[in-house]
C-alpha cells in the first residue's frame, strides 16, 4: 500500500473508531463499518483496530474470520449472495446459480477480475416464501429466475461510473 | 385460523401503556396467567425467565430481542419487524419494566439490514412520543432505550449465549450454561433474551388480557403461533394458527394436501411423513419456532437431508468436537447413500453417531443438527437405501 494511501486509511479509521467507541463491545460495529466502506478488512486495519481497543490483533482476526459477512480478502463492489437453503433449492436456485456463473464467467466463491462482482452462497435469508432469493449487497431480490439474472447485473453495472474501478487495487470508492 | 394476524388488530403502545399502569408485579402475574412460552423454538416459559431476571441482582440489566432469525424456512420475524415493529418494542419495554432493565438491544441478523432504517425511524418516533428515553411510557424514573445491533451472517448467533458473545465483540461461540443469561448475560449482567414474536405477543397479552391468550391453544401450549410456511404448497407465507393445530389442517389451508412429508422446526427440527399428519403443532407434540417446509410427492428426501447437512457443516461454530466432526461424517454418509455405497451396518453406526451428537454437543445447534438425518432415515429407509450411482427414488 502506498504510504499516502495508508495515512489516509489511518485517518479514516480513526474517525470511524471514534464514532463507534473504543471498547470491546464496539468491535462488531467497527468491523461492519470497515467492511461496508472498503469491501474487506485488511491486516493494517485489523492491527489499527486492535490497538484502538487495546486487544491483541489475533482477537480481531478471529472475529473477522468467524463471520461470513466479514472478509479479510478483497471482494467485489457487489457481493451477490444466493440462498442455497432447502426452500430456495426447491424453487430452482441451481439454475439461477448456473446463469450467474455464465454471465460473470466466475464460479461461486470467486470475484471477477475487474473487482466488480463476487459470487457467494448464503444460508437461509428468511425469504423462503419468495424463493429463489438473493441479496446484492443490502438489496434483496425475490423469485429470481435465470432470465432476470442479466437484468439484475446490468442494474448493478449502471450504478458504477465507467471509471469507478479503474486500477482498483485499492479501496472501494463509495 | 384467521386471515388477519392478531398483530394487525392490536394498537401500538396499547400493551405498553397498560403495563406502565400496573407495574412490575402485575406484569409478571399477567404473563404467568397467560402461560406463554418462548416462540423462538425452545419454548421456555416467559414468566419464569422474566421472574429470574427480576430477582437477579446487578448494577444494570439488559433486554435483548433476538432478531437473528436464521432457522431454514423461518421468516415470520421478518414480517413482524417490517409490519409490527411497535409491538416488538412495546414488548421489550414491558420486559424492561418487569425485569428492571435500563437498556434494550435488538440484535438484527445481517441479512435483514434492509430493515434497519425503518426500524430506526420507528425508534425515533417512539422517543418523540415518550415511549422511550427518560420516564419511558410515563413511568417516573424509568429510563429505557433501545439500540439496534447487526449480526454478520452466523446462524449460531441465534443461540442466546452465542448472540451475547457476538454483542460483546467476540466470535459467536456458545457459552456453557449455567450460568444462564438471566443471571450472567451481556457484560456479565442479568439479561433477558427473547424472540421477536415472543415480545410482540407479550405486548398483545398486556393489551388484551391474559385470559384471551390462555383460552387459545392447548394446556401446555397456550396462545396463537405464527408459522412460516414454504416449499411445495400453493400459498406460502406467514400464517397464524392456535397451537395444537394438526399438520393436516395447516396443509389444507396452505394448499398442500398432497404433501409427502413436512419438515417442522427447520433444519434442526424433524421430518414428519404423510402417515403422521394428524400430529399436532405444539410444544408437547411437534414443536417449532415457526418453520414449516412442505415436500411434495416428487421430492427426493435424500436431497433434502443433504441440503440440511451441508447447512450444518457450514454453520457449526467448530468449538465442540461432536458437532464439528459429526456433521461432516453425517454429510459424508449421505454422499455414500446417494452413491449406493453405504451399508446398513454403517448407516446404523451413523445413526448412533447422530444420537451421540444429540447428547454430547455443547449447544442447541449440535444437539439438533442430526434430527433431520435421523428422521429421514427412520421414515424413508426404502427411499434412501439401495441406490445405484446417479439414480433417484
Amino acid at each position: 500500500m502506498l504510504v499516502s494511501n495508508r495515512n489516509r486509511l489511518d485517518r479514516e479509521l480513526d474517525v470511524l473508531i471514534d464514532k463507534c467507541g473504543r471498547q470491546r463491545t464496539a468491535l462488531m460495529p467497527i468491523l461492519q463499518a470497515v467492511q461496508r466502506k472498503y469491501g474487506f478488512i485488511r491486516n493494517f486495519a485489523m492491527q489499527k483496530i486492535a490497538d484502538a481497543l487495546s486487544i491483541h490483533p489475533v482477537e480481531v482476526h478471529g472475529v473477522v474470520t468467524f463471520y461470513s459477512f466479514l472478509s479479510e480478502k478483497p471482494r467485489g463492489r457487489f457481493i451477490i449472495r444466493l440462498c442455497r437453503t432447502i426452500s430456495c433449492e426447491m424453487a430452482g436456485k441451481d439454475r439461477v446459480a448456473a446463469q450467474l456463473e455464465t454471465e460473470l464467467g466466475i464460479k461461486f466463491g470467486e470475484t471477477t477480475v475487474d473487482k466488480r462482482f463476487t459470487l457467494e452462497w448464503a444460508n437461509c435469508m428468511g425469504l423462503c416464501d419468495q424463493g429463489p432469493a438473493m441479496l446484492v449487497n443490502d438489496t434483496h431480490y425475490t423469485r429470481v429466475t435465470p432470465q432476470r439474472v442479466l437484468e439484475i447485473l446490468e442494474e448493478c453495472r449502471s450504478r458504477l461510473s465507467p471509471h469507478a474501478m479503474q486500477g482498483a487495487e485499492e479501496e472501494h470508492l463509495v | 385460523m384467521s386471515t388477519e394476524l392478531t398483530f394487525s388488530q392490536v394498537d401500538p403502545y396499547a400493551g405498553l401503556k397498560a403495563a406502565a399502569g400496573i407495574g412490575r408485579a402485575d406484569i409478571l402475574a399477567t404473563m404467568k396467567t397467560a402461560n406463554i412460552r418462548g416462540r423462538g423454538g425452545a419454548g421456555f416459559p416467559v414468566s419464569v425467565k422474566w421472574n429470574l431476571a427480576a430477582a437477579a441482582v446487578g448494577p444494570e440489566k439488559f433486554i435483548v430481542c433476538n432478531a437473528d432469525e436464521g432457522e431454514p424456512g423461518t421468516f415470520k420475524d421478518r414480517l413482524v419487524l417490517s409490519e409490527h415493529a411497535d409491538l416488538v418494542f412495546d414488548g421489550m419495554t414491558i420486559a424492561a419494566i418487569a425485569a428492571g432493565a435500563q437498556k434494550g438491544i435488538l440484535y438484527l441478523r445481517g441479512e435483514y439490514v434492509y430493515m434497519l432504517n425503518d426500524l430506526e425511524t420507528v425508534l425515533a418516533r417512539r422517543r418523540e412520543d415518550g415511549m422511550l428515553g427518560q420516564n419511558s411510557a410515563g413511568r417516573i424514573g424509568f429510563d429505557f432505550d433501545v439500540e439496534i445491533r447487526l449480526g454478520s451472517g452466523a446462524y449460531v448467533c441465534g443461540e442466546e449465549t452465542a448472540l451475547i458473545e457476538s454483542l460483546e465483540g467476540h466470535r459467536g461461540e456458545p457459552r456453557n450454561r449455567p450460568p444462564f443469561p438471566v443471571d450472567t448475560g451481556y457484560l456479565g449482567r442479568p439479561t433477558v433474551v427473547n424472540n421477536v414474536e415472543t415480545l410482540a405477543w407479550a405486548a398483545c397479552i398486556l393489551a388484551r388480557g391474559a385470559e384471551w391468550f390462555n383460552r387459545i391453544g392447548t394446556e401446555q401450549s397456550a396462545g396463537p403461533k405464527l408459522l412460516s410456511i414454504s416449499g411445495d404448497c400453493e400459498n406460502p407465507g406467514v400464517y397464524e394458527f392456535p397451537l395444537g393445530v394438526s399438520i393436516t389442517e395447516v396443509l389444507k389451508v396452505v394448499g398442500a394436501e398432497d404433501a409427502k412429508a413436512v419438515q417442522i422446526g427447520g433444519a434442526s427440527g424433524q421430518c414428519v411423513p404423510a402417515g403422521n399428519f394428524e400430529r399436532k403443532i405444539a410444544f408437547e407434540d411437534v414443536a417449532t419456532g415457526g418453520s414449516i417446509i412442505v415436500f411434495g410427492p416428487g421430492r427426493d428426501m435424500l436431497d433434502v437431508a443433504r441440503n440440511f447437512m451441508e447447512f450444518f457443516v457450514d454453520e457449526s461454530c467448530g468449538q465442540c468436537t461432536p458437532c464439528r466432526e459429526g456433521n461432516e461424517k453425517l454429510l459424508e454418509g449421505i454422499e455414500m447413500l446417494a452413491a449406493g455405497t453405504c451399508s446398513m451396518k454403517y448407516l446404523r453406526e451413523l445413526c448412533s453417531l447422530g444420537k451421540t451428537m444429540q447428547v454430547a454437543s455443547k449447544c442447541g445447534l449440535g444437539q439438533s443438527s442430526p434430527n433431520a438425518f435421523l428422521s429421514i432415515v427412520e421414515h424413508f429407509p426404502d427411499e434412501i437405501l439401495g441406490r445405484a450411482e446417479g439414480t433417484v427414488a
